[in-house]
């Protein structure tokens, strides 16, 4: 079976990553939810590795698949923090809802 | 031609996936579709013959991250729609921000098909020998730095996660 960067475009994954990244910025502006708003930027993280890994395989070169595994290092030390944080809020306001966290709002 | 067909299989399963991340109400739900885009991505790895990557991928994000997401929304009692609504505004804002952002960046995408690659294609980059050699060659001090990383968000997590700080 060939590698598929062989018989599929590099603009197709361009795309796709593209419409995966603005799938995860419309879930950040959408939704109200903070855990929510936490998976969509794992997709937008996630969507940005898969064009990583694309470019890494079309230009036969490791490097952009090694920075791949920074990408996920940093991605669980954000979760890790992120969640933290959400579970101080939760245990502070009693919800989840970003729009309760006004304070800083000028 | 298989490779073709997945490749739009995959592509096809992980947008309507991750659309169904972003809309569905409950967040449970969310997460198990957020698993299933992972899945999907995973797939894509393994057709770039990134099988490493792709190992790792499923461990780290679908492993790991995704029960952490699963256990903070038990833990809060999340799973269940309770989500207050945005005005029909707001919503439409974001739908047309968004939208005017994927026009753009697909605009932007115009001169893609004239990028050529200058090396000779080796199936072979994604396998563990030649992702080890370049990671402990030329990438040694970002390697270094990431573990203090790791090592300050588990010390940030223990502490935002305690009772009270004295």
């Amino acid at each position: 079976m060939n590698s598929a960067i062989q018989v599929i475009p590099l603009e197709w994954y361009l795309l796709l990553s593209t419409v995966l990244f603005t799938i995860g910025v419309l879930g950040v502006l959408f939704r109200r939810n903070a855990i929510i708003i936490f998976m969509s930027i794992e997709l937008m993280l996630n969507a940005v590795n898969l064009l990583l890994v694309a470019f890494s395989s079309f230009l036969s070169d490791s490097k952009g698949q090694v920075f791949v595994f920074f990408i996920m290092a940093v991605a669980a030390a954000e979760v890790a923090v992120g969640l933290a944080i959400l579970m101080m809020v939760y245990r502070n306001t009693k919800s989840s809802d970003i729009n309760t966290l006004n304070k800083l709002k000028w | 031609m298989i490779t073709t067909y997945l490749f739009y299989l995959l592509s096809f399963l992980a947008i309507m996936f991750g659309s169904m991340v972003v809309l569905s109400k409950n967040p449970v739900h969310s997460v198990l579709y957020l698993v299933l885009t992972f899945f999907t991505i995973a797939g894509h790895y393994v057709l770039l013959n990134a099988q490493f990557l792709a190992a790792v991928h499923v461990i780290v994000y679908a492993g790991a991250i995704m029960v952490l997401f699963l256990f903070v929304i038990m833990l809060l009692n999340l799973n269940k729609e309770t989500e207050p609504h945005k005005s029909i505004w707001l919503k439409a804002s974001a739908a047309v921000a968004s939208g005017s952002l994927l026009v753009v960046l697909v605009g932007s995408l115009k001169g893609a098909s004239t990028i050529q690659s200058t090396n000779a294609f080796n199936p072979n980059i994604g396998l563990i020998e030649n992702l080890g050699t370049t990671l402990f060659r030329d990438f040694l001090l970002p390697f270094e730095v990431s573990s203090i990383l790791l090592l300050a968000a588990m010390v940030g997590a223990v502490m935002l996660g305690k009772k009270s700080i004295k």
